[in-house]
């Protein structure tokens, strides 16, 4: 193959961090149509499918993804990843559920996991920003120690008899779900933080150009830190969303769901080259997951093939944010 | 900058002396080491651990995780990495299973179209993450979800039992008095092992890693070269995929599931910088063997599975720090040693 010349652009380091206002908001109305025609399309078919029921069911079930869906886009906008999520997820659970069930207050099952969430989140993140090992390595790692850590301690018993009161997201004020109260409060906090505070700008700047945001005295290993804490924070709340949903914790680490909530992140917008998207995206892209997936069931398609229509959907993503990227950069050099 | 590359390429291919002057230091030497720590310890915790008999059973169970961990070292090196390599064994099992059950072909081509499912996807990994510029571990990452997916939708979580006896050979016989699987594993290692000290395309690939702009200005192919090297993981999967099926005679989409976990540890483990540049197959066959040896004997002590599971994990994320502070560590020291000997 006769070689051409280099591309500078091929280099991510060398991407220009642009922030487009416009571009980013294309990508939250088209996140919001593709979710419209998709309910009116299917709805047509089965009407069954925009039954009050089916539509709450839709915003109820990845209203944990969501909530950490936000934590990863930071972890992701700051140029790095979380795969171990869906396993912490599980432990938090299984903590919380251990904690009620053994005569801990309930406000106090609920409150320690998120802090041990965010322990957990301090402990990557100092992995990850002052030992300097690539965060897939790490969480990786820690992937595997919490999965079969958990296992191999709770042997996967299902925790039971959880205390009356316990149900935290079974509980409906004004008639819609607690998750979805959850889900839209952080969503907006998150958002207004990211936006406007010093930190959550620095994120975005860690993120699109490391040797830049140095320079202007931005401390990398701090924000990476704040990042992976909040990580750990949302996990935590995502955790006691999915404890508190049933009547039993089934003690080990739901199948895939950290592919879930990276997709999300990436489908809502997030840049996978670090330094561009909103939590806002990845909060809409977790609802149009769960109804594409709950779309697939109503028009018969087996649910065999769920996953793999997933993974398509993170690829077309991926391909036409680099795509849209590269238009970028030909319109800034020509 | 352009020489920077070929000078690093040069520091990886020590002299023979110098090579058996820093062993002991190498990461391969104290490998080594703990090898035979791990063995002897384990050897007192069961004595059902150090038999002909388990050893070379053992050895079933790190072919296919070996044959992959190969194309993987190549992968680390150049700087990327590829997580879908699980997936693609499971995908590629299902395959085999569906072509010649549902499809009706013969179990000859059957065993084909595995191997050629996990070459096209790993083929696929490779044109995007070269054409399109996906960063490897998101490509990797969402394939790892598309084949499992494909490997579920395929088969419909049904698996494919009853295979003929002679298929049972590879996963199960022996062929002068080792494990098929094991001469299977020896063969590619030494071709691997020489392709990449001895051939350009070998020394071309630690110039990727260490600077990827710079192989490109020395004229380095570097697109074609990593279009090659993520279709040989493929390749690699398809074929442990086949002696999987072989071994255990089922075929399920779940096949593969946290390979790219042990894969990656053993190679890691094996002294190969997760950052690129460096790295030998000799190392990750010493990281296989280690790992091996750790869940075996953990196993026949009594550890659970999913507990041993947490150890490769700490392996993981410690051969990493290990990686990281004891080379510069070790360097240290040699510098300090040498000054003291030009002050004296």
């Amino acid at each position: 193959m006769a070689v051409t010349a280099p591309s500078l652009g091929r280099s991510p380091s060398r991407i220009t961090p642009r922030f487009k206002l416009g571009s980013l908001l294309s990508q939250e109305v088209i996140l919001a149509l593709a979710l419209i025609v998709i309910v009116l399309v299917v709805g047509s078919v089965n009407a069954r499918y925009v039954s009050e029921r089916n539509l709450t069911s839709i915003f109820l079930g990845n209203a944990y993804i969501a909530v950490a869906a936000i934590g990863m886009s930071m972890v992701i906008i700051s140029g790095n990843i979380d795969v171990s999520v869906g396993s912490l997820i599980g432990v938090l659970a299984t903590l919380s559920g251990t904690l009620a069930v053994n005569g801990v207050p309930i406000w106090l099952s609920w409150v320690i996991p998120v802090f041990a969430g965010m322990l957990a989140g301090a402990v990557i993140g100092f992995f990850v920003a002052y030992l300097k090992i690539p965060s897939i390595v790490v969480t990786l790692g820690f992937l595997s120690i919490l999965k079969g850590g958990l296992i191999s301690i709770t042997n996967g018993e299902w925790i039971r008899d959880l205390p009356a009161g316990f149900g935290l997201a079974q509980e409906r004020p004004f008639g819609i779900p607690m998750p979805i109260y959850f889900m839209i409060v952080l969503t907006i906090l998150a958002a207004l933080w990211q936006r406007y505070s010093a930190t959550g700008r620095a994120i975005y700047a860690v993120g699109g150009n490391k040797e830049a945001a140095r320079l202007s005295g931005i401390s990398e290993p701090r924000v990476l830190m704040t990042v992976f804490i909040l990580n750990g924070f949302f996990v935590g709340i995502a955790s006691i969303l999915f404890a508190t949903q049933l009547e039993i914790i089934q003690s080990a680490v739901p199948a895939g769901v950290e592919l879930l909530i990276i997709t999300a992140a990436v489908v809502g917008g997030v840049s996978i080259l670090g330094g561009t998207g909103t939590v806002v995206g990845a909060t809409l892209a977790a609802i149009l997951l769960s109804a594409i997936g709950s779309a697939l069931v109503f028009i018969n398609v087996s649910p065999f093939w769920l996953r793999a229509v997933q993974g398509l959907l993170i690829l077309v993503t991926v391909l036409a944010d680099l795509l849209r990227r590269r238009r970028n950069q030909a319109s800034l050099k020509g | 900058m352009t020489t920077l590359p070929e000078t690093k390429v040069l520091d990886d291919a020590p002299s023979l002396r110098d090579r058996l002057g820093s062993a002991l230091f190498r990461q391969e030497g104290v490998l080594i080491l703990i090898g035979i720590i791990a063995l002897v310890v384990l050897a007192f915790g069961s004595e059902n651990f150090l038999t002909v008999d388990n050893l070379l059973n053992q050895t079933r169970f790190l072919a296919e995780i070996g044959l992959i961990a190969l194309p993987m070292t190549y992968i680390i090196i150049t700087g990327g990495i590829d997580l879908s390599v699980g997936a693609i064994v499971g995908v590629s099992a299902i395959m085999l299973g569906v072509s010649w059950q549902n499809w009706g072909l013969p179990l000859e081509l059957a065993i084909v179209v595995c191997i050629l499912t996990g070459v096209l996807a790993g083929f696929v990994n490779g044109l995007f993450i070269v054409r399109v510029g996906v960063p490897p571990l998101i490509m990797t990452l969402a394939t790892l979800a598309f084949y499992r997916g494909l490997a579920e939708g395929i088969s419909e979580s049904r698996s494919v039992r009853g295979y003929p006896d002679w298929f049972e050979q590879l996963g199960q016989g022996n062929f002068l008095g080792l494990p098929t699987q094991l001469w299977v594993l020896i063969v590619f290692a030494i071709v691997f092992a020489i392709v990449l000290a001895r051939t350009t395309f070998g020394r071309s690939l630690y110039a990727i890693g260490n600077n990827e702009l710079g192989a490109r200005f020395s004229g380095i192919p570097v697109g074609r070269n990593k279009i090659i090297i993520y279709s040989l993981s493929g390749l690699m999967a398809g074929i442990a995929a086949w002696i999987f099926v072989s071994r255990t005679t089922t075929t399920r989409s779940d096949y593969g599931s946290g390979w790219e976990l042990d894969v990656i540890a053993a190679v890691v483990l094996g002294g190969t910088s997760i950052f690129g540049g460096t790295g030998t197959i000799i190392g990750t066959m010493l990281g296989i063997v280690l790992i091996q040896i750790l869940k075996n004997g953990l196993a026949l002590t009594g550890v659970t599975s999913d507990a041993t599971i947490v150890v490769i994990g700490s392996v993981l994320i410690l051969s990493i720090l290990i990686n990281n502070y004891a080379g510069s560590l070790f360097g240290a020291l040699t510098r300090r040693l040498r000054q003291t000997q030009q002050n004296t």
